[in-house]
């Protein structure tokens, strides 16, 4: 088996050039944490740094020493050294009004603010989330107050979704759909479905059959209010993309030794190179080790069996147990790597040991930056 | 079907959730074994479009079809189900308008796409209706087709609003034919046929996921079902061992004895350098045991049934999975 290379990632948070780091990866693999600590490293190495969450875990926040993130970013108090950090927590509702409050007048922006569709799609789109990061995040570049901004992606159903969100999102409103939906609005009644191949009667009947025509109403404002706003959504999802393109951007893809995590890590590898973003490298969080490897598994098992056999050293033969399993797991563990590794051999990698604790202080997140960091 | 002694006789819709990287898809797999054994007939429904389900069992991607995907102990199929919300509507259409054209041309022009992805609230009714008319379905002679359906349900953050279906569209449709089939979704989701199951791992954030979950759905008037805790790994070692590992006050020697006794001196003073390494693995171990067991007794305070599932070694494969099931069986649980 080939040795990966080593995932430096204290030259990559060391670099001036670097301006942002994506953490991304499957959900429950140790993203956000591993974003807040790498913040934290960088802080304390000099930079002054940002971390942009998108999940609402209370103890990361407890962690950093805020009761509460919000859309705001507060500042982490007890950092070490020259550099600074701040901290947020995405509020996709928040971020999303404020975008229409920016770009439209007032009234407008009321008409759109009290829709329903807009209620939906601004708290509940499983893409507007994703979206919102990614405007939160243009929008924190765009202030320059940091040289460094670390954000972890959306806990969703797959790591890829963060990627193919702002495209769907910006598809709907630029879409068909839309431009259907409009044309009563636009020429001023039925008399647009004239312009229409018979199909559209269809579709109008059907979809006044499916939703009710209060919904279909609702929808139609929602659609040209929002529309004369924005123009071009698409316009602005290739604007975030582009920037997530350009170099100073480092992709952190975080997995667990799990082999559903390493399968959508390998995706998701596939998938930034197809889309031409800059991969950092892999973090495999919560590798176990054993410090008593020189003992090999079987020997370890073959030993207590025949401790247990003659009835001697109950202690021992248990331990022993213990440890041919924990070495059993490493071996998984490790073969699991090993799909990925074969499949990606250039792509480097960094090892996570898995810790006896949870992280619940600064020192904490010290700790597995320092983990982070060791080769 | 003679009714089984299990701790949720009467539930046939067991839905299940639990963070991510917590195993909900094998434990829901694993479940549905168990409650098919015997000689029953069970739906295993998957809702995400991952398809988690063909992973477990090894098998070719499922299509929006139910077919027979396992044989249970003692006889008994499992039948699995993508369910692919596009589908689904179209689906819906056929079914309750009979637009089959219509219905295509909606797809056509992104209706469909709308419906599924960008109002979630109807992706969540198409999906959960379809489960219902699972669980509902009955075949000529008048019985139900399915003794009981196993849903592998979003992830537990979700869970809640992904059952709340009426509450999700009633801020889009008040009235007509969304709100009525919403209306009918949940009068089998909140009803005492369905339990809401949450797979936790002996870790803060999992347990305080499964706490805010359980607190979510009685908030809603949903079922809560039991904790399925997932990789529990025994400890051999007596309780006095643990808690002077711990502390770091655990004198090799003994061990040293042990494991030249045992052989493994790897000439001389080998057994001394392998009794302290193993001695700083009892150590972690220790740790992380008392860790689980504070996590253990913030699980106590949900009062509700809980299993208890092992470790697999080797990971999650199909004797696996029936070991599993077995667990699940011999817990009561099914």
């Amino acid at each position: 088996m080939k040795k990966p290379p080593f995932l430096d990632l204290d030259a990559i948070i060391d670099d001036p050039d670097t301006r942002i780091v994506v953490c991304c990866g499957s959900g429950g693999v140790g993203k956000t944490t591993t974003a807040a600590a790498l913040g934290l490293r960088a802080a304390e190495r000099g930079r002054s740094a940002v971390v942009l969450t998108v999940d609402p875990a209370r103890r990361l926040a407890q962690s950093m020493g805020l009761t509460e993130l919000d859309n705001t970013p507060r500042p982490v108090m007890g950092v070490e050294g020259e550099g600074r950090l701040h901290a947020m927590m995405l509020d996709m509702k928040r971020t999303f009004d404020e975008i229409i409050e920016a770009h439209a007048d007032p009234e407008r922006a009321r008409q759109i603010l009290t829709n329903p569709f807009y209620q939906s799609l601004s708290s509940s789109f499983s893409g507007t989330q994703e979206y919102m990061a990614m405007e939160k995040l243009g929008q924190l570049r765009r202030s320059d107050e940091w040289d460094l901004i670390i954000v972890d992606t959306p806990p969703s159903r797959s790591a890829l979704d963060f990627l193919d969100a702002p495209e769907r999102l910006g598809r709907f409103l630029d879409g068909k759909l839309i431009r259907v939906l409009m044309l009563p609005a636009k020429a001023g009644g039925r008399s647009a479905f004239k312009l229409f191949n018979a199909g559209f009667g269809i579709v109008a009947g059907a979809l006044t059959k499916l939703l009710g025509a209060q919904v279909l109403k609702d929808l139609q404002t929602f659609v040209s209010a929002l529309d004369a706003v924005f123009g071009g959504f698409r316009a602005r999802a290739d604007q975030t993309y582009r920037l997530l393109q350009a170099p100073g951007t480092a992709f952190v893809v975080v997995a667990s030794p799990e082999r559903d995590a390493m399968r959508e890590a390998s995706y998701f590898v596939e998938r930034l190179a197809e889309e031409r973003m800059p991969l950092a490298g892999l973090v495999v969080n919560r590798v176990h080790r054993s410090p008593a490897s020189m003992l090999s598994g079987a020997r370890s098992t073959a030993a207590a069996e025949d401790l247990e056999s003659r009835g001697e050293h109950e202690l021992t033969s248990a331990v022993l147990r213990l440890h041919a399993g924990r070495m059993q797991l490493a071996a998984r563990e490790r073969r699991e790597e090993e799909h990925f590794i074969s499949a990606h051999p250039t792509v480097p990698v960094a090892r996570v040991p898995a810790m006896s604790q949870d992280v619940h202080d600064l020192e904490g997140l010290r700790e597995v930056g320092d983990l982070l960091a060791t080769r | 079907m003679r009714a089984r002694d299990t701790d949720w006789d009467g539930v046939r819709l067991h839905v299940v959730t639990g963070k991510g990287g917590t195993g909900k898809t094998t434990v829901a797999a694993a479940l549905a074994l168990a409650l098919a054994a015997g000689g029953r007939k069970v739906l295993l429904v998957e809702v995400e479009g991952r398809q988690g389900i063909s992973r477990v069992f090894d098998l070719p991607p499922l299509p929006y079809e139910e077919r027979k995907i396992a044989v249970a102990p003692g006889g008994g199929d499992v039948y699995a189900l993508a369910v692919d919300a596009e589908e689904a509507m179209l689906e819906y259409l056929e079914m309750f308008y009979g637009m089959r054209r219509a219905g295509r041309a909606l797809s056509k022009i992104g209706i469909v796409d709308f419906a599924t992805t960008i109002a979630p609230g109807f992706r969540d009714v198409l999906v959960t209706g379809k489960t219902s008319e699972a669980v509902r379905r009955k075949g000529k002679d008048g019985k139900r087709v399915y003794d009981a359906v196993v849903l592998d349900a979003p992830p537990t953050g979700r869970i809640a609003r992904f059952l709340n279906v009426t509450n999700e569209v009633a801020g889009l449709a008040r009235v007509g034919p969304i709100k009525n089939h919403a209306d009918l979704v949940n009068g089998v989701v909140s009803s005492p046929e369905t339990a809401v199951h949450f797979v936790t791992l002996l870790e803060e954030m999992p347990v305080q996921e499964t706490l805010d979950g359980l607190r979510e759905l009685r908030a809603a008037g949903l079922p809560p079902g039991g904790i399925f805790v997932n990789m529990v790994r025994e400890s051999l070692l007596p309780a006095s061992v643990l808690e002077a590992a711990a502390e770091d006050r655990l004198d090799p020697t003994e061990l040293v004895l042990g494991l030249k006794a045992a052989g493994l001196t790897d000439g001389g003073s080998g057994a001394v350098a392998v009794a302290e390494a193993l001695t700083e693995e009892i150590a972690e171990h220790a740790r992380r045991t008392e860790l689980e067991r504070h996590e253990r007794r913030a699980l106590d305070k949900a009062a509700r049934p809980r299993y208890d599932l092992p470790l697999l070694a080797d990971g999650v494969d199909l004797s696996g999975l029936y070991e599993l099931a077995e667990s699940i069986r011999t817990q009561g649980a099914a």
